[in-house]
């Protein structure tokens, strides 16, 4: 288990030494990601202006109020509160984020499915793992909100954080077909029947 | 003394309901993690839950929501005795301040057309804020209880019409079954709230309920109560932990809602509340307005 600070964005060699277990801390700059702003993307053939390769995004709809432009909003937006949803409605997404926009980092809650951890493995990814319902704390490490895009989804826009010390986060998918999810769930489905005996009932 | 309802206080209360809601977690929740941090057994899994109370403090230190989600506000009503109100008035009363809440904090509104997906930026919409109206003779005044219900857990919802051939076999199953299906997805732990019996309808709005009670109570019938003890021994056994990332902490609690139901029915209904499990209640009588949980 190793501790990693990185500086976004990252090359494909530094995702591919993450492995589950380890824990990522980010710095610098992070991209806001939702069910909206993906159907635009890739369903309706809406373009950003955003460069994401090498970046991570972070599957959320933030909390934010309007403001005047100035040094600390340059969007012209403050941050309220940021977190993060569940990624698994967006499983479909990861792949074409990666070809088509050279995403490396996907950070969510409850994990995805077995196409995006195959796009981790053939173009170079990662999942991060952030605690689910705690968007007090992942507002602390927001510094603000730098640009966004595609603001007519808002709050579905693609957001462009300044972020500082964003972690810990748990790597729960990497590139070599790693996935704490599937391990979770594969053990846990092994205990069913013991569990419906306890109860009295048959499994079938 | 009757209790004449002023449409501005409630318009006020809705709003500031809305607002405590999402901030301040009720105590028996806090006691809940507490529970669940003493007997867990998995390093991840006491990190995790570590992370949790610590977003707690956090919210509570900042001023600020405690989760993004704001949900789908949900108001409950409950009439007491000697109470003098207008239904109508109330309910525009409550929209209005779902409304007010959301512009001026400002909170995301979550809620959209369910087919052409537009933001209002209101929080409401039609049919939303849901409202709930229920009488009591246990007290006097107007109760209204606010629940922000996030959506990581209400996409996980269930309803089995099974038979009575399969027995109360068939809800122990459909529990374990969606306890395993939900994975990390609702934000365990969780309450899990099951609704036995009933319609169809009556039985998912069971489950809310349950899945919404505090940590704590019991359901009412005694064969309810002893289901709930036995089905959360199995639950926090079978590992998939908070976040589903592994571990003992799987849920707080299973609560149980009843209701009778047709001789040839038996269905059952999982609604999950987050581990962000939040609400506030405030009680109108004459004395003035007491916030609680």
């Amino acid at each position: 288990m190793t501790a990693h600070v990185l500086t976004m964005p990252i090359t494909e060699a530094q995702v591919r030494e993450l492995r589950c277990n380890d824990t990522v801390t980010l710095e610098h700059t992070l991209y806001g990601i939702r069910d909206a702003t993906q159907i635009a993307m890739f369903d309706r053939g809406r373009k950003t202006r955003f460069d994401l390769h090498g970046h991570a995004v972070i599957h959320t709809a933030p909390n934010v109020r309007r403001t005047d432009f100035g040094v600390a909003t340059p969007a012209g937006y403050a941050p309220v509160c940021v977190g993060t949803t569940t990624s698994a409605r967006m499983e479909r997404f990861t792949q074409p984020l990666m070809a088509q926009h050279g995403v490396r980092l996907i950070i969510g809650k409850g994990g995805l499915g077995q196409g995006s951890l195959q796009a981790f493995g053939a173009l170079g990814g990662a999942y991060l793992a952030i605690i689910g319902g705690t968007a007090a704390l992942e507002t602390t490490w927001i510094e603000a909100i730098e640009d966004v895009d595609l603001d007519d989804l808002n709050p579905e826009s693609l957001w462009k954080f300044r972020i500082r010390g964003f972690g810990p986060l748990l790597v729960a998918m990497d590139s070599y077909g790693g996935s704490l999810y599937d391990a979770v769930d594969r053990a846990a489905r092994g205990r069913r029947d013991a569990a419906l005996a306890r109860l009295g009932v048959k499994p079938s | 003394m009757s209790l004449h309802v002023d449409p501005a206080a409630v318009e006020q209360i809705a709003s500031t309901l809305y607002i405590r809601a999402l901030k301040m977690l009720p105590p028996d929740i806090k006691q809940g993690f507490a529970t669940l941090a003493v007997r867990e057994t998995n390093t991840t899994a006491q990190s995790v839950l570590g992370v949790m109370v610590r977003n707690i403090a956090v919210a509570e230190a900042t001023d600020n929501l405690l989760c993004q989600d704001t949900g789908i506000p949900i108001y409950r009503v409950t009439i007491g005795r000697d109470v003098v109100v207008d239904g109508v008035t109330l309910t525009e009363a409550i929209r209005r301040g779902c409304a007010h809440a959301t512009r001026a904090h400002p909170l995301r509104s979550s809620v959209v057309h369910p087919l052409t997906r537009r933001n209002e930026h209101t929080s409401c919409g039609i049919g939303v804020p849901v409202i709930e109206f229920n009488y009591s003779a246990a007290f006097d005044g107007l109760r209204i209880e606010m629940i922000p219900k996030g959506s990581g857990s209400e996409n996980m919802s269930w309803l089995k019409m099974a038979i009575p051939a399969e027995g109360a076999d068939a809800i122990k199953r459909f529990v374990i079954d969606c306890v395993l299906d939900a994975g990390g997805k609702t934000c365990p732990p969780t309450i899990i709230g099951v609704g036995i019996g009933g319609t169809a309808d009556l039985c998912v709005h069971l489950s809310k309920l349950a899945a919404t009670r505090p940590l704590g109570t019991a359901c009412s019938d005694p064969d309810g109560a002893a289901l709930e003890v036995q089905l959360l021994a199995v639950v926090n056994e079978l590992g998939v932990g908070p976040q589903g990332l592994g571990g003992d902490a799987t849920a707080f609690a299973v609560h149980v809602e009843l209701a009778a139901t047709h001789i040839t029915m038996n269905p059952v209904a999982v609604n999950m509340q987050c581990h962000s499990a939040r609400r506030a209640s405030a009680v109108l009588t004459a004395d003035g307005v007491a916030f609680g949980y």
